[in-house]
């Protein structure tokens, strides 16, 4: 190897340092992002002349147009002179009201079905296996639809049903007794909101002074002091009045108390029915992916029962059960579209009608995608934040 | 060592329990295991005995199975009290059918069935092979044959007329058949090096999946007039069909990618080894391997897409779910939705149930 003949010089390629595989992938991404983009412009440009042609002005400043539409069942303030702005808020916020209720339902009533499939009772378990299975396999829409006609041939309201004093079911849909809550009362909540969230950051310290010394310290005077005694304090000091208003029946209708119009009542039923037979299932499959040694050494270590279920199988339960229960509550928050079926006014629905009524399809969609994904993007980033929470923490 | 086997197992046989009466026994250990265990069961079978007796009064004792053609008076009678089954033979033409001429209403029929056939061979693992494919495009062909009609002597019947269980199935199988190729290929995009083609496919699959059905279908029937030429218009049916495949695309492309994961990383560098190109490695190597693997997903899927067709009925066609709600229209009928949409739970139970009860066998069986 004394020979100093230059080795030949390596073969310049074309591009550069880029072999055959770059320029393949480089030609494969060009080819896709131009037919995307060439489709898109396609749409858009005949999206531009069709609308032109109708005569409809893109952009959002119909928003502040008066709606016109009646809102029979809402949350917020609303009456048809308000602007569409308004009137997609107020949608927004009955989607929330059936979305979130819905969830908190669903998942209590799905664990304890859960549950039971799996208790030693035969009969109950047999039950809930029914129950989960038929309502699975109807479709959700159906079962709304029967809901809701089952809700209409109920008896009207002097004839109501009157289930226990004070609650009456009729053709008016659910009324309940209830206490009114305006500012004073808020006041008294926020102040346990607030405890809650002192109690919770002393349980923290108290527990990982626990793990210091290895003492044990009881949490519960400091939840009794901060959740019930405080806020206790404060209602008897400000003088809040929490007095229940009992409904009753006047002529034709009911006065006071909470009123869950049908078409709420059916929805709320059908989402929470169906979306529990799902949960169901999720809650068996995490309790069963807890290995039986587990139980045996909680067992053999003699702790109770409710000892043993929060602090060993629960938290290795929850990590199987967590995400599919994240894209069940999305699940439910998407089906509650499905209101626009019996008219529950929901976001979809008052869309919807914006656009049938201004013919500002492109935007109210867009509104209508925006508020889903917010609200989707929402769970799932709480969701993600509870399952790194209770991962696995490995060494 | 013989003394640990001469100890007698004495006080095991004698908590055994007592070898009566089996059905006793199994009353026993099953129901009365402990005293809040009897209570429960006592409880519940309370409330099932009144829950069954009531049904069973007013499904069967007190109903009204049939009725002179198109005379509702008995159901009338009979309101409150007991259910209206005479109104399934009276409407069960349009519920099935929907406004297909009547004549000619063999064809949806034998559609149903060829489905049925589709999806029982489709089911045997013995025909899990590249042939499957040919035997659903020409089950497909036939079938769109027979609804449309217009050659071989049959009269064309245009899909505005179509209706019933065919459309149900239609939107499912054809939202599966055409959104599975495209979820294999949105699912290899999402898996691909490129960023270019690995962005879009993540924002086909969160934009899809993010928003509700409902609105997509609404886009389609909708948007879709907007987004064409002027003059050019198809129809409400294939918009929405189109929307299905969309959001079928979406969702399957998330089941087969996590069927591509699954296959273990030696075969992919076997393949790069054989010096097979990107598609000869994923058409021959991968994805007979990742498809396999999510078989039971799969078929979890079609469960969800053949139960979210009925949403069409908020953009009005007329799936089997629109054709029940517009039987009852009829103003003698009206009074009898129950029944109707007791039946027609009743078909979508029959599809979905066998279709879960195979998955779950065969998540049993794929134990490899």
């Amino acid at each position: 190897m004394t020979s100093d003949s230059p080795r030949p010089p390596p073969r310049r390629r074309f591009f550069g340092a880029w072999g055959r595989r770059e320029l393949q992938g480089l030609f494969w991404q060009v080819l896709v992002v131009g037919i995307a983009l060439g489709v898109i412009a396609f749409l858009w440009s005949n999206t531009v002349t069709n609308l032109s042609a109708r005569r409809i002005t893109t952009g959002f400043a119909f928003l502040g147009r008066e709606a016109g539409m009646p809102i029979a069942d809402s949350l917020l303030a609303y009456n048809p002179r308000d602007t569409y702005l308004w009137a997609f808020v107020v949608g927004v916020a009955n989607t929330l009201r059936v979305a979130v209720i819905g969830i908190a339902l669903a998942t209590i009533l799905g664990t304890l079905i859960g549950i039971s499939r799996l208790s030693a009772n035969w009969l109950l378990s047999r039950v809930a296996a029914v129950y989960v299975e038929t309502l699975r396999d109807i479709p959700l829409l159906l079962q709304l639809l029967f809901w809701y006609v089952l809700m209409q041939s109920l008896p009207a309201a002097r004839a109501a049903f009157r289930p226990v004093e004070g609650v009456f079911l009729s053709n008016r849909g659910l009324i309940l007794p209830a206490i009114p809550v305006g500012p004073p009362q808020l006041w008294v909540l926020g102040t346990a909101v607030l405890g809650l969230a002192v109690f919770y950051l002393i349980r923290r310290w108290l527990i990982a002074q626990q793990m210091r010394d290895g003492k044990p310290r009881p949490a519960w005077p400091f939840a009794v002091g901060l959740i019930l005694a405080l806020p206790a304090l404060v209602s008897v000091l400000l003088g809040v009045s929490w007095t229940i208003e009992w409904p009753e029946l006047r002529g034709f209708n009911f006065v006071g108390g909470l009123t869950l119009a049908p078409e709420y009542f059916a929805l709320l039923i059908a989402l929470v029915t169906y979306t529990s037979a799902f949960i169901a299932e999720i809650v068996r499959s995490g309790i069963q992916s807890v290995p039986r040694g587990q139980w045996d050494a909680a067992n053999a270590l003699g702790l109770r029962r409710s000892f043993m279920l929060r602090q060993i199988i629960l938290p290795q339960a929850l990590r199987v059960i967590v995400p599919p229960m994240t894209s069940q509550y999305l699940n439910l928050t998407k089906n509650s579209s499905l209101a626009v079926a019996i008219g529950y006014q929901d976001v979809v629905s008052i869309a919807n009608t914006t656009l049938n009524q201004t013919g500002q399809a492109i935007e109210a969609i867009a509104l209508i995608m925006a508020v889903f994904l917010t609200i989707s993007l929402g769970i799932s980033f709480f969701m993600n934040w509870y399952n790194s929470r209770i991962a696995l923490v490995e060494r | 060592m013989t003394a640990i086997t001469d100890i007698p197992d004495a006080p095991r046989a004698a908590r055994r329990p007592q070898m009566g009466n089996p059905v006793l026994r199994w009353l026993r250990t099953n129901l009365f295991s402990s005293i809040p265990n009897g209570i429960l069961s006592v409880v519940l079978l309370a409330i099932l005995a009144k829950g069954i007796f009531s049904f069973v009064q007013w499904g069967i004792a007190n109903a009204v199975w049939l009725t002179p053609a198109n005379d509702s008076s008995a159901c009338r009678a009979a309101r409150g009290l007991g259910a209206c089954w005479a109104i399934i033979p009276e409407k069960y033409r349009f519920i099935l059918f929907g406004t297909y001429p009547f004549d000619e209403q063999w064809r949806p029929a034998l559609s149903v069935l060829l489905f049925i056939a589709l999806f029982y061979l489709s089911s045997r693992r013995v025909l899990w092979r590249r042939e499957l494919v040919y035997l659903w495009i020409g089950a497909l062909a036939l079938i769109s044959l027979l609804m449309w009609g217009g050659v071989l002597g049959l009269s064309f019947v245009s899909q505005d007329r179509w209706g019933g269980l065919p459309v149900t199935l239609i939107l499912a199988t054809f939202g599966l058949a055409f959104g599975f190729p495209l979820g294999i290929l949105v699912a290899l995009g999402r898996r691909s090096k490129l960023p270019a083609i690995r962005s879009l496919s993540v924002l086909y699959v969160e934009l899809i999946r993010g928003v509700p059905l409902v609105s997509l279908l609404f886009m389609a029937s909708v948007m879709f007039p907007l987004f064409m030429p002027s003059g050019f218009n198809i129809d409400k049916l294939l918009r929405a069909q189109v929307a299905i495949i969309l959001f079928a695309g979406a969702y399957l492309a998330e089941v087969i990618r996590g069927g591509l994961q699954a296959v273990p990383r030696g075969q992919y560098e076997a393949a790069d080894a054989l010096g097979l190109s990107y598609w000869r490695k994923h058409r021959l190597i991968v994805l007979p391997q990742a498809i396999r693997h999510v078989i039971p997903p799969l078929v979890n899927t079609f469960i969800a897409f053949f139960k979210d067709t009925s949403l069409v009925l908020i953009i009005g066609i007329f799936d089997l779910l629109t054709t029940a709600k517009t039987a009852i229209i009829d103003p003698a009928w009206q009074q009898f939705s129950v029944e109707v949409y007791i039946f027609v739970a009743a078909i979508y139970f029959v599809f979905c149930f066998a279709m879960s009860r195979y998955s779950r066998s065969l998540e049993a069986t794929s134990g490899r």
